[in-house]
């Protein structure tokens, strides 16, 4: 898989699910607490989401922030639109911007818990393309 | 390594009229967190206002500055 190619799939990932987080690790096994934090916020908020690890290829991440022009992980996306990182997700997710920009409600609880609950979507894979 | 003082000064001359508070998370000089005040902000979304900022260390931020945290707002806001 070539650069352009990797920035196809990116691209496409990001069209084609609207709530759409890249971040390292997985939401069952973040790689990193940023990912961590951000993830649990969105399972906080019982939304699907569809996540990729941008761990498994360097130039996932290359590919990833010269298209975004955001320089770190994890990188929030909601309706094709870069909403933000850890920082801005979080400060989101305690204003209630969050909940409104998912069209949820906002729930009761703070997702202080880093135990995060298990994602009700399966993550993304890009892997088995990259050879 | 970059210092919490350097990263100050670099986004206070990068943003005229900025005033920023930064500190070394973890002492290692390679976790930051900037709070940054600037006019400039006005008008902008926040991740606009991130983006201000980041801007600043170009390929730094991901290489030598491992993690930089950011939290911006105006001087007439009240957070």
């Amino acid at each position: 898989m070539n650069n352009q190619e990797i920035r196809d799939f990116l691209q496409n990932a990001i069209d084609e699910n609207r709530v759409m987080l890249f971040m390292k690790g997985t939401p069952d096994e973040p790689r990193c607490g940023f990912s961590m934090r951000t993830s649990a916020a969105l399972n906080a908020m019982g939304v699907q989401y569809a996540a990729m690890d941008i761990l498994p290829d360097p130039r996932i991440r290359e590919e990833l922030s010269s298209l975004s022009g955001w320089p770190t992980i994890p990188q929030l996306f909601i309706d094709k639109k870069l909403v933000g990182g850890c920082d801005i997700v979080m400060e989101m997710y305690e204003s209630g911007e969050l909940a409104e920009a998912l069209g949820v409600e906002q729930p009761e609880e703070e997702p202080q818990a880093p135990e995060a609950e298990a994602p009700q979507s399966a993550p993304l894979g890009l892997e088995n393309r990259l050879s | 390594m970059p210092t919490a003082e350097e990263l100050k000064t670099r986004i206070e001359g990068a943003l005229p009229g900025a005033s920023a508070a930064v500190e070394d998370l973890t002492g290692g000089g390679d976790h930051f967190r900037a709070e940054v005040i600037s006019e400039r902000f006005e008008g902008l979304s926040r991740i606009e206002q991130h983006q201000l900022v980041y801007e600043v260390f170009g390929d730094e931020v991901g290489g030598p500055i491992h993690a930089l945290s950011i939290k911006t707002s105006t001087p007439g806001s009240t957070r």
